[in-house]
């Protein structure tokens, strides 16, 4: 992939070295945004790239957990990605950026501390962009079946006959 | 007479709703020859159908259809459309369950009497006391097979428990143990032995656990006397200028209007359903709709005391691996007003999976404090707090005019303020909670607050006296001979305890009490 120019006349370069700056491990393109590692790439249809790498930034600002891969933060809102959603999520992530601002920063990305980027939220958490946001959240990731092993629960059991014979008493430190 | 029955067939009893009131009902009247056509919103969910997935689950039975609320509760803040957590399904609730089958204490059926003058609260004692429910709780607890009580074990502790269990041995408590639970402790009875498998809420799939939906249900429909029709929704009672319920009008399956005739309409569905039916069912002659000349349809809403404490620990607990709620302490069930309120609690285990976890443990919450909670799920242990909450005229299910269901019917508004009683239960409860996982080392602890009520109560009281409720003795209505409340929206007072086995030994005694006024052409 070359060179790629976003919107703002950003180099995939600057973008790129703009969102590992936040903490945030995108390749942002036009239209498609990819984790370094290869772990999960995806394309926007609808939502600008930029856009997106914000709004995967602000869901795991929301609810971090430093052991769960981006890819689950990816899956969790990439459903915003569509013709109805999206109007609201370019208006709710362009009025992040402006609170950003306000905090003397370019734009929610260009934050460096997690906690720069939870005072901004907080001063929006009653907004209804960051409720609908973090409401889709709760089961939009954690009811991921692949993010379960991360947190160790072990989901449906009647497959294995339950646990009767599975340890549900080995607990063995009290 | 032998089921299908005739919609023209006015001999029959008409039973709304086929959860542990309603489907308890239906199969001891078809047991006692009595033809019955019951009614049930839902549709069929056997344990086959069950799903071992908490969201997937809650799609599949809960009852979602459009309600609202209003009152300080914080229920209508956090789930402002969904005041309950409730079944639609045959078997209704009892599909959903934990099992948690204890008697009122005695002192319970008399809590004006017992608590005195509570200001704020609508203390009424109970027309029946323990004596006469002895044997009807006996025949309950053989029908949903009970653990400790006849000759049936307790189950095993799982490790949710263990942890529950030092902590409250610690603490000094005494009443202490696994449970008294409607699911199979051993091999040698007509269900299935408790596989420990957890998913208690979302159906038992080894049918281990009692169901009406899987229990009473087919049970009376063996007998040709039952007949079950699952996704009716009823739409109002008729009644005729004599003022007495002559059928039922319901939505079927197909979404169109039937009008089944009906001897005697027994209402089950739940006490936020069955009062907006009664006051759906309004009429010139009952502008305020069916049994409400005292005003009391509706009233008195109870939901429990509830709230939950989980904590983390140093080390793995796993909790939910196995039954999800046998373990409980009852040592603060008693009433003792040196704690500063009057009534008592229990302490129950619980465990939820992740994803109801993220949904229950903080509602609205985010950042590190609750996600770091949550990056400790695997080493979390949980319990349940249920205690008397104090009935409150002003605490009530009224008709919402401007919101309809998806058959045109106006919803329920659920209006509820917690008493200082219940504020000061919670409060004690929440210390002690707390203090029994302290005891065990625990490394953080967090007072959860209520989720969606499972334990609605009130709302069409029983009462000595027409002016003070809605039923009388047996569930008859002071004002309709042949229309009778079947569920938990009979009970006059809460007391502290799960309450399914009551809801089921009153089924049974209503059953035997109709039968007997049906064979001897009073009704």
């Amino acid at each position: 992939m070359g060179t790629i120019t976003d919107p703002k006349g950003l180099t995939r370069r600057q973008l790129l070295s703009r969102s590992t700056a936040a903490g945030a491990s995108f390749v942002v393109g036009a239209g498609f945004l990819a984790a370094p590692n290869a772990a999960w790439a995806m394309e926007t249809t609808v939502l600008k790239p930029e856009t997106f790498a914000t709004l995967v930034q602000m869901a795991r600002d929301i609810y971090p957990h430093d052991k769960v891969g981006d890819e689950f933060y990816v899956m969790a809102v990439k459903g915003y990605d569509t013709a109805d959603a999206a109007p609201g999520i370019e208006a709710g992530i362009a009025a992040l950026d402006a609170a950003a601002q306000g905090h003397g920063f370019g734009g929610y990305l260009d934050t460096g501390w997690e906690r720069d980027r939870v005072d901004i939220l907080r001063g929006m958490e009653n907004s209804a962009f960051f409720q609908q946001i973090r409401g889709g959240l709760v089961t939009g990731l954690y009811n991921q079946k692949a993010v379960w092993p991360i947190f160790g629960y072990e989901g449906s059991s009647f497959e294995f006959g339950g646990y009767i014979d599975r340890g549900f008493d080995d607990i063995n430190w009290l | 007479m032998t089921a299908p029955f005739d919609l023209t067939d006015d001999s029959v009893v008409v039973v709304i709703g086929t959860g542990a009131g309603g489907g308890v009902l239906a199969n001891e009247l078809a047991q006692k020859g009595v033809s019955v056509v019951a009614l049930e919103a839902g549709g069929r969910h056997l344990p086959e159908d069950f799903v071992n997935d908490e969201w997937a689950s809650f799609g599949q039975l809960a009852w979602v259809d459009p309600r609202t609320t209003s009152g300080d509760w914080r229920v209508a803040k956090d789930f402002s459309g969904l005041p309950a957590w409730i079944v639609k399904s045959v078997g209704g609730t009892t599909q959903h369950w934990a099992g948690a089958s204890l008697r009122f204490q005695d002192h319970e059926w008399k809590a004006a009497t017992t608590y005195g003058n509570v200001q704020g609260a609508s203390l009424l004692d109970w027309p029946i006391d323990a004596a006469e429910m002895a044997p009807w709780y006996s025949k309950a607890e053989d029908k949903l097979g009970v653990t400790r009580t006849g000759d049936r074990p307790g189950l095993p502790g799982n490790n949710n428990y263990k942890v529950f269990e030092k902590g409250a041995k610690a603490l000094g408590y005494e009443q202490v143990h696994t449970g008294r639970m409607a699911i199979n402790s051993d091999d040698n009875r007509d269900r299935a032995m408790c596989q420990q498998t957890g998913f208690c809420f979302q159906g038992c799939k080894w049918g281990a656990k009692w169901s009406a939906g899987y229990v009473d249900i087919p049970e009376g429909e063996a007998t040709g006397n039952l007949e079950v029709r699952s996704q009716s929704h009823v739409a109002r009672i008729l009644h005729n200028d004599a003022g007495k319920v002559t059928g039922v009008e319901y939505f079927d399956s197909d979404g169109n209007l039937q009008m089944q005739k009906a001897r005697v309409v027994c209402v089950a569905g739940n006490s936020f359903e069955s009062p907006r039916m009664l006051l759906n069912s309004a009429s010139s002659m009952f502008p305020d709709g069916l049994a409400n000349s005292s005003g009391q349809v509706g009233r008195n809403y109870m939901r429990h005391m509830t709230g939950s404490v989980y904590a983390t620990f140093d080390k793995p607990v796993k909790m939910w691996r196995g039954t999800t709620m046998a373990g409980i302490i009852q040592d603060e069930s008693r009433h003792d007003p040196s704690r500063g309120f009057v009534g008592g609690y229990e302490l129950e285990t619980l465990a939820l999976g992740l994803p109801f976890m993220a949904a229950f443990l903080d509602p609205g919450a985010w950042g590190r404090e609750f996600t770091s909670a949550l990056d400790a799920y695997e080493n979390m242990a949980g319990m349940w707090i249920v205690g008397e909450d104090m009935p409150q005229e002003t605490n009530r299910v009224t008709l919402n005019h401007d919101v309809t269901d998806q058959y045109g019917l106006p919803v329920v508004n659920v209006h509820f303020d917690d008493h200082p009683n219940d504020i000061a239960m919670r409060n004690h409860a929440y210390q002690q909670g707390q203090a029994v996982y302290d005891a065990v080392g625990a490394t953080r602890t967090f007072p959860t607050p209520p989720y969606p009520s499972t334990h609605n109560l009130g709302t069409n009281r029983m009462s000595a006296n027409a002016r003070d409720g809605v039923v009388n003795k047996w569930g008859q209505t002071h004002d309709i001979e042949n229309l009778f409340i079947s569920d938990g929206s009979q009970f006059t007072t809460g007391a502290a305890e799960n309450p399914t086995l009551t809801i089921v030994a009153l089924a049974i005694r209503q059953a035997d009490h109709l039968a007997s006024e049906l064979s001897k052409g009073n009704l």
